[in-house]
């Protein structure tokens, strides 16, 4: 199917998310759609697959102007979404996710779905992909890998024939990556589209016939195979990005040491892990979600008790102490949602920088709380003002205002993924300000999916899959293919 | 002989928990789509006194069920509006008609308190009802305790065989997925709670047209039942089956508390009468004792052996409400 | 200019939730065959048609407000603590004890009487602390807890008064033997209010304004009853607060307890605690949660549950209108707060566009 989208322009307020889009993408095409966070390719998709409506311009489906209501609507034109955390049902059975959004032929399945005919589908259709997903499974025991497997299955059951891929590459193992690949290629061929929406260039540069560059709001390029990257990269960002050389930075005297650490929960077992922090160092985790690393994270907290093994830090045994006395131990923990753990809706930045410091007294003093708040505002560049309340705030100030908060000194820094959803800048400015605290002999652990995040930032790497954790890898030494395939469980 | 005492007694208990059976099914509706309707006790009262004034009325019995249903309709329609369509907290609005309904029952039923009306008859199954031990226990009811069982079956086939029914599960666990794949969550929401209210609404008339006939104003024994009814939808685990059978596990208790009462002076009657709260109480913690961090902690300072059996134990007892109960939706 | 546009509307749909209920009551009231004027008129005089009926009103409200003071400590965590009822009741339970106790000792009066509002003050927190240790540590909805425990609380209080505390003679519904005139909170003559209730309750309330306002307990509180997660991770030992939460609403409610007993039934009486609670939950709700928009409303609400006395006496109608009444006004409130919300949000849309 031929799909064209012309003059599309979006407005959130005073933001122009998109800025007067003309593409036009034949079918069986794997088109691809490049931009930084922020720069519009979300709201696009969104607007195609029915989620949000344009407020100008047109789309049209094999030359035909449609008009796309809802999701359920674009499901029905043939156009299926596939989002970065897939619209599942985790209670529920693989196969009783599959039926919902179904209907049925004749008017009994209508009533009693058809579990025979439908698990008979299923599995006819992922025999096609070579994924091997079981139907009776529950959907929160899948990887995210799996579950985007089983929604690319349902969508096409309910014929799709345009594929739209929000960043579905981030954390899935590499052979879940070739599986997807191989994936979308055959629907190429059998004349589908699918749209490839990513930040990441060799992702798209591996897969793409052809790729489109957004950057704030506009289309500013277009590029077909052999792809040139340094011009991809300038459209993306309008200059070139250098990180910056890798900082050596000579780690100083043990923080904290693990012996025998062995974690449980109910769905895995990490077994008697050792490890070694010492100050300055950066030790990234690495891994699918739910394949351990944060469950470890949390117990170098003391979150969550061990079930084995000890946890010493600076000289002080804290092994199945509580979150508390590892705080006084120096031990920070930054979580990865914000708005849920981080920080409180409702109140201000001052009242967080009360919270947070020191308390003298039992009566609070606001204006000296407010000189204390506008001088942290300056220090960390957050826009926002002493009053405001932080949820007004965009996802990098809240960030920043999570660093804002962190006491000084302190001797370990936690760190669930420290730069999700934000843009670049504003992940340059969260990692130089980390590695100054690293200067003054802090240590960081931190979780993310972005492979270039890990490798670029780390001195060590740690890798997580179904609960084991791999030996220390030298940062320096590894490339992204080999984390890959250790994430997906290849190599142990 | 003695058997056949034991035999029509449970036959009564199994009468006296219809009330809460429907009450119960209502409330498990409701709360599969993700909505709380903490109204269930003042309606209840209402109903009843309203289904109890209609019947007098009209001298007509089903008037008087139909009243009472429209009542709770009504009342989970106020829920359900100032709850989806006005966003405010389903709790806040729960607890304020819960203790307006109870005033306004007590208030509007003055004119008939104490005054005799029209109770349900019993009617037996031919056939059977003349089965050893099972007939006199189940067939020999009235309507209203038939239409408890129906219900039972009724609503768990619904959940958990039919489209419908996964589709409702969908609602309450992740309505952003519902919705994408075309399900109106907020109709839905709608939906579920006037339908759960008009079952609450008719637990009141079931109970003051049939289990305990009359309106007695502050005295009848009804107030506390809507309370029971929402933890043991918690207890149920928000499966009809397993809610139906907390209810006459509970019908069973208070049955036996009566039983028991003349055997056991030194026991002041309070005791046996308010027994059913904490009891409540002690199947809520144990359903979510699981859950907290201490315990958490404390399991995992714990030998192997005895952390993998007693998590197991903690694992079966606890159940996990819908994931969206309480949030609103914003269908935009 | 735009700040002042934003008062004037949310007066006008406050205006509007009051007219309704009104006119809802009004509803009920002609359902019931009854005329609606007159009622109204009845309350009105009921409440403020004498001197006696206004020391009455204000006897009605210190409790009220103790117990809304309270409330408004646990609402600022988050908590829906349902079982204040239970927590009152258990308050007059332990002055009553003490009373008992101490009436033929040679203690000083004011010193039992002292200590007699101490002990209802501990009853209280004791009961709110069961409460809340299910809450914190079974995971036990507060709502559902407290619930259980305010039926607990009244069975707990029906035995004493048939039991062991019963009057010489036959146990009755009028409570247990009342205490002597010596051991009553002195009252101003001839009225049935006690000035040192009233005292009371208006430092009960400044201290809580004080408290929820200007220190850090009650900023971190407020911290635990937004987001409880983000708050144990700001530092803030949130177990220790939740506790302390309860057990402050719950001296409160102990409090109101206590000032029932001494001031106002002199004795334990089967429902003490007159569902002040509830209603506080109410007041609350109403008050928008702030402690000083709640004083007028308490004595609002004090009012119409004098007022309404009359109605059975005057017009053979159940008192219990000013329930309804009282209920109506909270939902319509709430009602319209969502009603503005909506028509606020319409607002923007159309001047961005």
């Amino acid at each position: 199917m031929n799909v064209e989208l012309i003059g599309i322009h979006k407005f959130f307020g005073p933001v122009h998310a998109n800025d007067d889009i003309h593409l036009s993408i034949p079918s069986g095409t794997i088109q691809g759609i490049l931009g930084e966070n922020g720069a519009g390719k979300s709201t696009l998709m969104k607007v195609l697959s029915g989620f949000i409506h344009a407020d100008q311009g047109q789309i049209l489906l094999d030359g035909v102007e449609v008009h796309i209501h809802s999701p359920a609507d674009a499901i029905k034109f043939g156009i299926g979404m596939l989002h970065q955390d897939p619209l599942d049902f985790p209670p529920m059975k693989v196969i009783d996710n599959f039926i919902v959004g179904s209907s049925g032929g004749n008017w009994v399945s209508r009533i009693f779905p058809d579990r025979v005919e439908t698990l008979r589908a299923f599995t006819d259709l992922q025999k096609q992909f070579d994924f091997s997903i079981d139907p009776e499974a529950f959907i929160d025991t899948l990887t995210v890998g799996e579950r985007q497997q089983l929604e690319i299955l349902r969508l096409l059951w309910l014929g799709a024939r345009v594929l739209i891929l929000d960043e579905p590459t981030t954390g899935i193992s590499t052979l879940q990556k070739v599986k997807l690949f191989a994936a979308l290629r055959l629907l190429a061929e059998q004349g589908k589209t699918a749209i490839f929406v990513s930040h990441k260039l060799e992702d798209v540069e591996e897969l793409c016939g052809r790729v489109a560059v957004l950057r704030q709001g506009k289309l500013v390029g277009e590029a077909a195979p052999p792809y040139n990257i340094d011009d991809l990269v300038k459209l993306m960002f309008g200059k070139t990005i250098s990180i910056g050389v890798r900082q050596e930075i000579k780690p100083g005297s043990p923080i904290m040491t693990l012996h025998g650490l062995s974690i449980e929960d109910y769905r895995m077992r990490i077994n008697a892990t050792d490890l070694q922090v010492c100050e300055g160092e950066v030790i990234g985790l690495a891994g699918m979600e739910g394949s351990g690393q944060r469950i470890f994270l949390r117990t170098c907290a003391g979150l969550v008790r061990s079930v084995a093994g000890k946890i010493v830090v600076r000289e002080t045994d804290l092994t199945g102490k509580n979150y508390p006395t590892f705080t006084r131990q120096g031990v920070a923990y930054v979580p990865a949602s914000r708005m849920e753990e981080g920080l409180i809706p409702g109140l201000s930045l001052t009242e967080h920088f009360i919270l947070a410091g020191e308390q003298k007294g039992m009566v609070v003093n606001r204006e000296e709380a407010t000189v204390v708040t506008k001088q942290r505002i300056v220090e960390f560049s957050i826009r926002g003002t002493p009053d405001t309340t932080v949820e007004a705030l965009s996802g990098g100030n809240q960030q920043r205002a999570l660093l804002a908060l962190m006491k000084t000194p302190l001797s370990l820094i936690l760190m669930e993924h420290p730069t999700r959803g934000l843009d670049v800048e504003s992940a340059i400015y969260i990692w130089r300000k980390l590695k100054e605290r690293c200067r003054q002999g802090t240590a960081i652990l931190f979780i993310s999916s972005d492979l270039d995040e890990i490798l670029d930032y780390s001195d060590r790497i740690l890798v997580f899959f179904a609960g084991k954790v791999s030996q220390p890898l030298d940062a320096t030494q590894t490339t992204v293919e080999q984390l890959g395939q250790l994430i997906g469980g290849k190599g142990w | 002989m003695g058997s056949n005492i034991i035999l029509i007694g449970l036959a009564g208990v199994l009468a006296a928990a219809a009330p809460v059976i429907f009450a119960t099914i209502g409330e498990t509706l409701t709360e599969r789509s993700g909505v709380i309707n903490l109204s269930v006790n003042g309606s209840i009262l209402l109903s009843a006194m309203a289904g109890f004034a209609t019947a007098v009325r009209t001298d007509s019995l089903l008037l008087g069920f139909l009243a009472g249903m429209a009542v709770g309709a009504g009342v989970a329609l106020v829920v359900a509006f100032s709850s989806i369509t006005l966003k405010q907290s389903q709790v806040a609005v729960g607890f304020v008609l819960t203790l307006m309904c109870r005033d306004l029952a007590y208030f509007l039923g003055n004119p008939v308190m104490g005054v005799s009306g029209p109770r349900v008859a019993a009617l037996p199954i031919p056939v059977l009802s003349q089965i050893p031990i099972i007939g006199p226990l189940f067939f020999n009811q009235d309507m209203v305790t038939y239409l408890s069982y129906v219900a039972i079956f009724v609503a768990f086939i619904w959940i958990f065989k039919t489209r419908a029914g996964l589709v409702l599960q969908g609602v309450g666990e992740r309505p952003a997925a519902a919705f994408v794949r075309g399900a109106n969550v907020n109709r839905m929401r709608y939906f579920y709670t006037i339908l759960g209210g008009a079952l609450v609404g008719l637990a009141g008339p079931a109970y003051s047209l049939s289990v305990k006939a009359g309106w007695k104003g502050t005295i009848s024994g009804l107030d506390g039942i809507g309370w029971i009814a929402l933890a043991l939808t918690i207890f149920g685990g928000w499966n009809p089956l397993r809610a139906a059978l907390g209810a006459y596990l509970f019908a069973l208790l208070q049955w036996l508390g009566l039983v028991l009462q003349p055997s056991l002076p030194n026991i002041p009657s309070q005791v046996l009468q308010v027994a059913p709260f904490p009891l409540m109480i002690l199947t809520l913690l144990l359903v979510n004792i699981g859950n907290t961090e201490w315990v958490e902690r404390t399991l995992a300072g714990l030998p192997e052996d005895a952390r993998r059996f007693l998590t197991r134990i903690l694992r079966a007892l606890r159940t996990s409400p819908p994931a969206s109960l309480g949030v609103p939706f914003d269908q935009e | 200019m735009l700040k002042s546009k934003s008062f004037w509307t949310n007066l006008a749909f406050q205006v509007a939730a009051v007219v309704l209920a009104l006119l809802f009551t009004t509803l009920v009231l002609l359902l019931a065959g009854a005329p609606p004027l007159e009622a109204f008129r009845n309350i009105l005089i009921g409440s403020f048609g004498s001197t006696t009926k206004i020391s009455d009103v204000l006897v009605s409200w210190i409790p009220l407000m103790l117990a809304t003071t309270g409330l408004l400590v646990t609402f600022s965590a988050g908590l829906w603590n349902i079982g204040i009822e239970g927590q009152i009741t258990l308050g007059a339970i332990f002055s009553t004890w003490l009373l008992k106790l101490l009436q033929s000792t040679s203690l000083p009066t004011p010193l039992i009487l002292i200590l007699a509002i101490l002990a209802g003050m501990l009853g209280g927190a004791l009961w709110a602390a069961l409460a809340g240790a299910l809450k914190t540590f079974g995971g036990v909805n507060e709502i559902f807890g407290g619930l259980g425990l305010n039926f607990v609380a009244t069975a707990l209080t029906i035995w004493l008064i048939f039991g062991p505390w019963k009057r010489p003679g036959i146990g009755s519904m009028s409570g247990t033997e009342p205490f002597k005139e010596h051991l009553w909170l002195p009252l101003i003559s001839g009225f049935r209010l006690s000035p040192w209730a009233l005292l009371i309750a208006v430092v009960g309330v400044a201290v809580v304004y004080w408290l929820l306002q200007g220190t850090y307990f009650g900023l971190r509180l407020k911290a635990v009853g937004k987001n409880m997660r983000a708050a144990f991770m700001l530092g803030i030992p949130t177990s220790r607060y939740m506790m302390s939460a309860f057990m402050i609403c719950g001296a409160f409610a102990g409090l109101a307890g206590a000032v029932q007993v001494t001031a106002v039934y002199h004795r334990l009486i089967p429902s003490i605690s007159s569902g002040y609670g509830y209603l506080g939950l109410l007041v609350a709700m109403l008050a928008n949660y702030q402690i000083l928009l709640a004083v007028p409303v308490a004595l609002f609400f004090a009012a119409l549950n004098i007022g309404s006395i009359q109605l059975p006496i005057v017009l053979k109608l159940d008192s219990s209108l000013s329930g309804v009444l009282q209920g109506a006004l909270v939902l319509f409130v709430l009602m319209m707060g969502g009603v503005r919300q909506r028509w606020q949000e319409r607002q923007q849309k159309i001047h961005k566009a």
